[in-house]
Parts: C-alpha cells; sequence; structure tokens
C-alpha cells in the first residue's frame, strides 16, 4: 500500500510540499502522544499517527526516518514545523478525525504491522 | 457513469527536478566554445560536388562550411549532395548547390543561444564564429549532448570526489588516535529548536560514511539526551560528540539542578517534567531507557545543586566502522 492510497482513502490533507507518494511504501504503523515512546517504539519507514503538531515531531520523525505523520483532530503545525519538515523531507498529512478512527482505517486498508512482530 | 478519470498527473520527482535544473543551467554556463567540434573541415566554392562527397566520407561528416579566401560564404550539407547526385551533376561546383543563408553563433555566447537556433531552425549544424568573425568551429546537436553530458560527469566526480574525502577523514589522516569532535549548545526550555542537535549529529555521522543503523542509535540517544537538557536544566547545557574509527562518545553535560535518585530517574515511566511540558509529549520518563536500548555504555553522574554528565558508547563492530579504519588499525599493529 503507498502513501498516496493512504491520502486518498483516508482524505488526509497535505501539509507540506507535494511529492510522488506513489513511491513510498510506509512499512508499518505506529500511534502515540509521547515522544519517547515514539522513539522507542516506532520502525523505519513506518507511519505515526498523533495529536501532537509542535515542531519536534519533525526532529522525531527525521531521526527515525518515518516515511509520514499523520496530525489528527485537526491540530496545526505552525508555519515554522512546516518548513523543518520540507527541510527534512518528512510528509505531514493533516485530519480533523482522532487517532482511533486514523488507525483503525489504516488496518481496515491492511497496515496492521505494529512494527514490533 | 464514472467521474474518476482524471488523467494521471505526472509528478515529477525531486531528483528530476534537480537533474532538469543542472542542466539547464549548464546550457547557460557552458560557451559554445567549450563544446564546439575545433577541427572543422571546410570545402571551396568552386569544389567540385564529387570531391565534397569523398570530404563527407572520409571526415564522416554530413556537412561543411563553404570558405572562400578566409570568408564564409555558404554552407553544404548533405541534402544537397543526394540533390546533385539525384541530377548526375557531382561535377558541378559546391557553389550551385550550396546554401548561402549561413545562420553562425558566436563562440563565446552561450550553449542555450544555440539550442535556441537549433528549435527555431532546420539546420543540422551551425558554424562558430569568434568576434571577428572568423571561422573556429563547428557545432552539431551531438557536440552540445557530449559537452553537457561531459559537464554533468564532471560535476557528479567533484561531488564523489567530496564524499570520498569526508568519508576517508579516518584514513587519510596518519595520527596515534585520530578522532572528530562537535559540540552544540543547548539552551533551557528551548523546544522550538529542540532535535536540532541530533539531527545534524545524525547527519554528520552519515557524511562520515556511517553505518545508517549506527547513525540512527545515535540519532535517538542523542535525541533523548538534548531533550533531557532543554526539559530539565536550568540554563542548558552542552553535547560533545567525539567520533573516532572504532567507536563513538556522546556526552552531555550541564551545570543544574541535578538528579536526586538515579535509581529512580532510570525506571520507565518515571518522570519529573512539569505538566506543560507533558502537554507537548514530553515528560513520558522513557528517555533514559531509551538512551540505553541504543548505546553499549552509559555512564549518569549527577551531584544535586551542582549538575549532571551523561556518557553514552557506541562501539563499531569491524564491519560497521568508518571507512579506512581497519586501515589505520593494520597501521598500528606493524
Amino acid at each position: 500500500m503507498t502513501l498516496q492510497e493512504i491520502i486518498t482513502r483516508l482524505n488526509l490533507t497535505l501539509l507540506t510540499e507535494g511529492r510522488d507518494f506513489s513511491q513510498v511504501v510506509p512499512t508499518s504503523g505506529y500511534t502515540s502522544d509521547l515522544l519517547s515512546c515514539v522513539m522507542a517504539g516506532a520502525r523505519r519507514q513506518g507511519i505515526w499517527v498523533t495529536l501532537q503538531a509542535h515542531a519536534n515531531i519533525v526532529a522525531v520523525a527525521a531521526l527515525l526516518d518515518l516515511s509520514a505523520i499523520i496530525i489528527t483532530e485537526g491540530a496545526q503545525p505552525d508555519a515554522e514545523t512546516i518548513a523543518r519538515a520540507n527541510e527534512e523531507g518528512i510528509p505531514l498529512l493533516s485530519t480533523p478525525r482522532p487517532s482511533f478512527a486514523v488507525v483503525g482505517q489504516l488496518w481496515e486498508m491492511g497496515l496492521r504491522d505494529d512494527g514490533n512482530a | 457513469m464514472g467521474n474518476d478519470t482524471q488523467p494521471k498527473q505526472r509528478i515529477v520527482t525531486d531528483a528530476e527536478a534537480g537533474y532538469i535544473t543542472r542542466v539547464e543551467e549548464l546550457a547557460y554556463e557552458l560557451r559554445i566554445q567549450e563544446v564546439m567540434t575545433r577541427d572543422v573541415k571546410t570545402v571551396s566554392p568552386d569544389m567540385q560536388m564529387g570531391a565534397v562527397l569523398e570530404v563527407f566520407r572520409r571526415a564522416r561528416i554530413s556537412g561543411a562550411p563553404v570558405v572562400h579566401k578566409g570568408r564564409l560564404v555558404g554552407i553544404v550539407s548533405i541534402e544537397d549532395l543526394i540533390h546533385a547526385l539525384r541530377g548526375g551533376d557531382v561535377a558541378a561546383p559546391a557553389s550551385e548547390y550550396m546554401s548561402e543563408r549561413v545562420i553562425t553563433v558566436k563562440s563565446s555566447h552561450p550553449v542555450i543561444e544555440a539550442l535556441k537556433i537549433f528549435t527555431q531552425e532546420k539546420v543540422g549544424r551551425l558554424p562558430v564564429v569568434d568576434d571577428e568573425g572568423k571561422l573556429v568551429g563547428i557545432l552539431t546537436k551531438g557536440d552540445i549532448t557530449r559537452g553537457l553530458l561531459r559537464a554533468l560527469q564532471s560535476d557528479y566526480q567533484e561531488e564523489e570526489l567530496k564524499k570520498y574525502r569526508v568519508s576517508h577523514l579516518f584514513a587519510d589522516i596518519a595520527s596515534d588516535r585520530t578522532s572528530l569532535i562537535l559540540r552544540y549548545n543547548v539552551k533551557a526550555r528551548d523546544f522550538a529548536h529542540g532535535g536540532r542537535a541530533s539531527s545534524d549529529i545524525k547527519r554528520a555521522l552519515m557524511r562520515l560514511g556511517a553505518n545508517p543503523q549506527i547513525a540512527r542509535r545515535c540519532g535517538i540517544a542523542v535525541y533523548e539526551a538534548e531533550m533531557n537538557l532543554i526539559i530539565h536544566t536550568t540554563e542548558g547545557g552542552v553535547i560533545q560528540v567525539e567520533i573516532e574509527p572504532h567507536q563513538i562518545v556522546m556526552e552531555t553535560t550541564d551545570t543544574g539542578p541535578g538528579i536526586e535518585d538515579i535509581e529512580l530517574a532510570m525506571k520507565p515511566g518515571y518522570s519529573t517534567a512539569p505538566e506543560e511540558v507533558r502537554e507537548l509529549g514530553f515528560g513520558a520518563g522513557m528517555g533514559l531507557k531509551n538512551i540505553q536500548r541504543c548505546v553499549d555504555a552509559m555512564t549518569l553522574e549527577s551531584t544535586p545543586g551542582k549538575g549532571t554528565r551523561l556518557e553514552m558508547r557506541i562501539y563499531l563492530q569491524p564491519d560497521e566502522a568508518f571507512s579506512g579504519a581497519a586501515h589505520a588499525r593494520e597501521g598500528k599493529a606493524q
């Protein structure tokens, strides 16, 4: 499943610069709003679902080589965070829906690897 | 009726965009004289078309400028030759079949000028003249392609050379013990820049040719230590990373407030972070645990009221070591 398919199916808003997301294949998923838990639990190329929207999520995603961050409940990162995400090449995706619903949809689409299997 | 018949959009990837831009840039940077063929085969206006054919065949060309007393008077191409052959007119002079309308380009102009002419006019080659109008070369689309490829190749080699120089840092410098030290100052409560130092360190390690897994482990460990400086210290602190061929030592030091109970601080889930920091997702009480997971050795020393020193070491296995490290060791063993 490609990131482009996820964006289309979940009707996510792209906050960062456009790229060819049909070449990006997230291999696992992780959700938490505690950054250190993400540091410990999220896997390389994984997709991270969170309602945090501050600049630090970009640093976390970049350090972990995550494929994208889905920011839930309409939380809006500031311009500096978006600029930093562009710099690091981390796609920021936004949705008004809560994390629970997003994770459910990803699971239904077949993204079931939590990276710790 | 289906409504999703939108034409597929082709998105240009960054890599492609970068490549296109560089070629375009080069078309502006490169001068015609850098890509043109200098050894121009010319013919005289009274040369018979049969002899022109011989010139073309020997030099494997499909056109030539016609020069009379050092002056460019026309251009004769393979099409003109076919015309003459079809009429059985090989004895006719070149002046009869050549085209008198000659478009020239100046040797000092950028390649893009020639490219514009090639797209606008139906010509296969352009005689190149200097500022005095003297014929100095000839230019085909093939010359331009070859010139651009050559320039791209030298760009590429320069980049490779830069990478090589950085990644062979340890091999190229002879000493009994070579190390590279990176220092970062971290301000307390500076959440806006949180993760900057660790990102920079990870990038530096990648540039040095570190194993990506090692760079990631260092990045995660330093990130947690960096956030601890931001969240918990009174005046911030310093991160120092010492990179050696066989190990990476990361150290953070601060001037307080110090940790009351180190054993308790190490416990997963234990945190002294204030509520407003926790709301940002920090202070999960996992930081030190994460560090421990990522490094081979960790030392935490703290004196309440004085400060804290955290040392993290990653030992590099022979296959993870920096390029040239093995060589350096061999040198030492001799």
